[in-house]
């Protein structure tokens, strides 16, 4: 049983699926996340592999200060990933909801809707820092995330 | 063939103890070399392994029961299959083998792909059913060329025993027959240029798109099979050489499977996605060209 219990920690830790949502974000954290998978960053190397379908992944990625038509969305997919798994909030948006701020569109920050484990300051976060801040969600992941 | 000899074929070599490992090394060899090929450093070798048991340990999503059920027996069938059709395979001719199992593997070979159909109509997703048109639209049109090179080999070397054919079929019709498998191969495994059933980016994963934890790390065990079970068809056919000791043949059949996954890889990293039609003209032309050209030869040549 503890090997099993191990063997599954270490799968989990070598092989985190992301999904991205976009929730009304500018577009720069997002470039700077697909930034991560080209040659200069790779982060294939550490099992990484961005997903398509939310079914698929082990942690979401949100970018932007939800907006409201983005919200039902993020509740969905939210939903749709299986247990366990973790949420990363990427860039200042999600976190504090940035020069969106007292926007009548805008619902966020993202902990009014959803858990967030993992903060990525920055706007947007370099891609050294976003890798660090899933390196962080990793170790989360691997304990069995919050779920 | 003997009960023994059946089981150690299934389980053993080349099935269940030989196929899952290799694998697991097949897929992480494409993922490594499309990485080198394009700059980067690329998943270590465990990859596909872990990748395999953290899948196994997620939560499966609540379902509709009969939909769950669907959903979980499809992937087992797809993987048994293949494991049988592994099990066919004539390593070692001259103790295995039955007169029709090359029948018996085509039906084998056929039932991943059309688990993936169903697979994707049953997700009852818009992308799972989008994959699953492309899927089925395309296997119809690769079964003319494979099916077509298969029948010529049968036909040249007068049986359907498979360990016959890899023995006697001429090689006037065996290399054009290979090269229509070989060009099946591709889209059978749904790696580029023919990667329009499950075209990454553009509708998710296609039929697997819905399916998550341990149903999809079936599909993906279902997937590696695939590759070793149709890169094996391959080496056997194109190794007969009778006389080889058995340490020798096993070699050669790794070596040449390994090294298709190589070359397939590599023509994946440098081609672009082609569209549905496209895909289809390819083998409608060309694939069925190569095996009708096999079949004109195993008929007319004496
Ligand atoms: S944090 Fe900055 S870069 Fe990122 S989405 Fe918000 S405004 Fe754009």
């Amino acid at each position: 049983m503890r090997l099993i219990d191990s063997l599954v920690r270490t799968s989990r830790r070598r092989s985190p699926w992301l999904f991205h949502l976009n929730a009304g974000s500018c577009n720069g954290c997002d470039i700077e996340l697909v930034a991560c998978l080209t040659p200069r960053y790779d982060v294939e190397q550490l099992g990484i592999r961005l997903e398509g379908s939310p079914r698929h992944a082990d942690i979401i990625v949100v970018s932007g200060p939800v907006t409201r038509t983005t919200r039902a969305a993020l509740e969905t997919v939210y939903a749709q990933v299986p247990d366990p798994k973790v949420v990363v909030a990427l860039g200042s948006c999600p976190a504090s909801c940035n020069v969106f701020a007292g926007s009548p569109t805008v619902e966020g920050p993202l902990d009014r809707i959803l858990p967030v484990d993992v903060y990525v300051p920055g706007c947007p976060p370099r891609p050294d820092a976003i890798i660090a801040g899933i390196a962080e969600a990793i170790a989360l992941l691997a304990e069995g995330g919050h779920a | 063939m003997t009960v023994g000899r059946a089981l150690f074929q299934l389980l053993v070599f080349p099935g269940l103890l030989y196929a899952v490992p290799v694998a697991w090394l097949m897929l992480w060899m494409e993922r490594k070399l499309t990485a080198r090929l394009q700059g980067r450093i690329g998943p270590p070798f465990y990859q596909p392994f872990f990748d395999f048991v953290k899948l196994l340990a997620k939560r499966p999503l609540p379902r509709p029961p009969l939909q769950a059920l669907a959903m979980s027996a499809l992937p087992v069938l797809a993987v048994a299959g293949t494991l049988g059709a592994l099990a066919l395979l004539p390593v070692f001719p001259h103790s295995g083998g039955f007169t029709g199992d090359l029948v018996l593997l085509v039906a084998l070979l056929e039932i991943p792909p059309l688990c993936a159909v169903l697979a994707g109509f049953v997700s009852r997703s818009i992308y799972g059913e989008l994959g699953a048109t492309r899927e089925a639209v395309l296997s119809i049109a690769y079964s003319l060329p494979f099916l077509a090179a298969l029948v010529a080999l049968a036909a040249a070397a007068n049986s359907l025993s498979l360990s016959v054919i890899s023995q006697q079929a001429m090689w006037q019709v065996r290399l054009p027959a290979l090269l229509a498998l070989a060009l099946c191969l591709p889209v059978k495994l749904r790696v580029n240029p023919f990667s329009v059933a499950n075209a990454e980016q553009e509708i998710y994963a296609g039929a697997t798109t819905e399916f998550e934890g341990p149903r999809l790390a079936l599909w993906e065990l279902a997937h590696g099979l695939e590759w070793v079970a149709l890169t094996g068809l391959w080496a056997v056919l194109a190794f007969p050489a009778a006389n080889a000791a058995w340490p020798l043949r096993a070699v050669v059949f790794v070596a040449i499977s390994l090294a298709l996954v190589l070359v397939l890889a590599a023509v994946a990293a440098a081609t672009a996605r082609l569209k549905l039609a496209q895909a289809a003209r390819v083998y409608w032309l060309w694939g069925s060209a190569l095996g009708v050209l096999a079949m004109v030869v195993a008929v007319v040549w004496p």
